[in-house]
């Protein structure tokens, strides 16, 4: 960790909070709470250089045109690019994710993304809407994604890019593969408040910052009956 | 009017009395439905010679409707959508049943208002606000925002009716030549910090906003909410008395004043009418059953959850969620609502979704009980007031229970 506290940068709100985003935020700060971590949070606007010393950073969901201004944002800040070299943790969400690899499509163009995860995305046929779940990948020792994907991209993995998981309802990345992750980048259709359904993501999240092999059990309840109700209902 | 609109209007009115005897609807809809059918130009056929005024907006846009038509009453019969069917299908039922009237106020979703300015050619557009709702299919909000300033920019005879508080809606209303401003406020400003125009950052301090990059800025409104009041574009300062909870809807009520002063109709004649206003459609409905108050609030969308939360007093509440069509099937929207205003509030929590509820007041620090039902939830209060706050088709489940009371 770079302070003693440990620091959750938010990047830039004011273009990529389509839907609940700000959830993710809330709920690693809470759970870091839960175990007596101290946290601060920093929501990162656009028109602000990107610090380069924190220990997470998370990106959310968006339309073409601020997810194309935003990755060209961020390529020319190089604040992000630095923190990852670093050993950062990285939560990408739908959009966020996308522009994390090599080149996306918004607006019907090409635009350059980050290329920090090997991958590159382009437009499906149809729109992915509705109910996500998956088997994430046995070397992250997770339990099943579960989420709610909006997105109209179909996102190709290169040899760089593990798949987060395989899709075993809806479609994420094209039916098959859901997310990516390298590193400590994951990257996830599962739009929104991901973390909400998926705090085993957010403790990963919160190990890989500090630097522990475990955290403190938390009384997940409610997130449990949750979870059981989504991945019920997403069938398959 | 044509024969064949004749023969429509008489079906569609036919068809919207069975629909009510039968108990399969309040016959809104299925009349315009039926009518379009026979006659696609009905709606057009029914507006001809009547003074209309359409309003518009995420939020607000049918207690604003039922406060203008008690307005505009004052002049003469109004036809109006009072159920809140606000689709042309909505609007040609309402207009088919209130027979000959020489006014109509309309409620009129966000994505139809371009065409219903072009078909019922209104007097009056009033536009309330834009925000966020249900995205997995609405369209986004820069992307309504421009779909209406093309439809006013093709009417420049229609007096437009706007939100100076409202970014987008300033944006949108500048399509027009003819724009009568009014504050409402804006307490949901998170769809509003980049400017439609120009791209650049909104900023905001003390009521007003302004473009960091070009002149888009507040205009300066002619009607506006001070105190309990409403103060006119002469200055006068009107007391306001409704029947209605909260700030939002004085805001309402300055809209439905400056509505019905484009059609001659003044404050002072206006006032006690809207007075009259109680509930609509079961929104602020009051219900006493069991030694219990219930009162219900609707909240749709994260702008609305917050005005709920102002409108609610500090009682026991009972707040629903369910995911159904109408509502969205995505609750990520539950994040953008800050729960915070019903910390110290005894908290019940119910509805299909109730789950996606109690991880986000967990969350948000806000202590909760959950009931499987209604009537779980009755016997869980004392006696006294229960609020109730839920989205669209947990509104109308609760409504239901309570003999879909209006």
């Amino acid at each position: 960790m770079s302070t003693e506290a440990l620091r959750i940068v938010w990047i830039y709100p004011d273009l990529l909070s389509t839907y609940g985003d700000r959830g993710n935020l809330l709920i690693l700060a809470r759970r870091a709470a839960l175990r007596g971590i101290p946290v601060e949070t920093y929501s990162v606007r656009s028109d602000q250089p990107m610090p380069s010393t924190a220990d997470i950073y998370l990106i959310g969901g968006g339309e073409d045109g601020p997810q194309a201004l935003a990755a060209q944002r961020l390529i020319n800040d190089g604040g992000l690019h630095r923190a990852v070299n670093q050993g950062a943790s990285v939560l990408a969400i739908c959009a966020g994710y996308q522009l994390f690899g090599h080149s996306f499509f918004a607006k019907g163009a090409k635009c350059p993304g980050l290329g920090l995860l090997d991958l590159h995305s382009d437009r499906g046929e149809t729109r992915a809407v509705g109910e996500l779940r998956g088997d994430i990948d046995p070397r992250l020792g997770l339990p099943p994604l579960s989420g709610f994907e909006n997105h109209g991209g179909r996102t190709h993995l290169g040899p760089g890019a593990n798949p987060l998981a395989r899709v075993t309802a809806g479609i994420g990345n094209d039916g098959q593969t859901e997310g990516a992750w390298a590193g400590k980048i994951l990257g996830t259709y599962s739009h929104g408040p991901a973390l909400a359904r998926n705090p085993a993501i957010a403790d990963l999240l919160l190990r890989w910052a500090i630097g522990a092999d475990s955290l403190a059990l938390v009384d997940d309840t409610w997130t449990e009956r949750l979870r059981a109700e989504r991945l019920a209902a997403a069938g398959a | 009017m044509p024969l064949r609109a004749k023969v429509a209007t008489s079906v569609s009115k036919t068809a919207a009395a069975l629909s009510r005897a039968a108990g399969r609807g309040d016959g809104s809809v299925i009349g315009g439905w039926i009518g379009l059918k026979i006659d696609p130009e009905l709606l057009s056929h029914l507006a001809t010679g009547r003074a209309i005024a359409l309003v518009s907006g995420t939020n607000g846009k049918t207690t604003t409707t039922r406060l203008a038509a008690a307005a505009l009453g004052v002049l003469g019969p109004v036809a109006t959508n009072s159920f809140g069917a606000n689709m042309p299908t909505g609007h040609t039922s309402a207009l088919a049943k209130a027979g000959q009237t020489p006014f109509a106020v309309l409620e009129v979703d966000e994505h139809y208002l371009p065409r219903v300015i072009d078909e019922t050619r209104p007097r009056v557009v009033a536009l309330l606000n834009l925000s966020r709702d249900q995205l997995d299919r609405a369209k986004e909000v820069a992307m309504m925002a421009q779909l209406w300033r093309t439809a006013l920019a093709g009417h420049p005879d229609v007096n437009v009716v706007a939100n100076a508080d409202d970014p987008m809606v300033v944006w949108a209303a500048y399509g027009s030549q003819k724009v009568t401003w009014f504050s409402a406020g804006q307490r949901w400003q998170d769809d509003s910090w980049v400017c439609p125009e120009s791209g650049d950052p909104i900023e905001r301090a003390n009521g007003d906003w302004w473009c960091t990059g070009c002149p888009l800025r507040r205009p300066i409104p002619q009607w506006r909410v001070e105190d309990e009041g409403v103060i006119d574009p002469r200055g006068d300062w009107h007391l306001v008395k409704l029947q209605l909870p909260g700030t939002v809807n004085l805001g309402n009520a300055a809209t439905a004043l400056a509505v019905a002063a484009e059609f001659g109709v003044r404050p002072i004649e206006a006032l006690p009418r809207l007075s009259t206003v109680t509930s609509i459609a079961g929104r602020y409905a009051q219900v006493d059953r069991d030694g219990r108050n219930i009162r219900l609030l609707l909240a749709k969308n994260p702008a609305s959850w917050l005005e709920a939360f102002d409108m609610a007093e500090q009682a026991p509440t009972l707040l629903s969620i369910n995911a159904r069509d109408p509502d969205g099937f995505d609750t990520s929207w539950l994040y953008d609502v800050d729960f915070a205003p019903l910390y110290g509030r005894p908290v019940l929590i119910t509805g299909e979704r109730a789950y996606d509820l109690a991880v986000r007041l967990e969350v948000n620090g806000i202590p909760f009980q959950h009931v499987s039902t209604f009537d779980e939830a009755l016997r869980t209060v004392p006696p006294g007031r229960l609020e109730v706050i839920a989205n669209y088709t947990a509104f109308q489940d609760i409504r239901a229970e309570l003999d879909r009371v209006n």
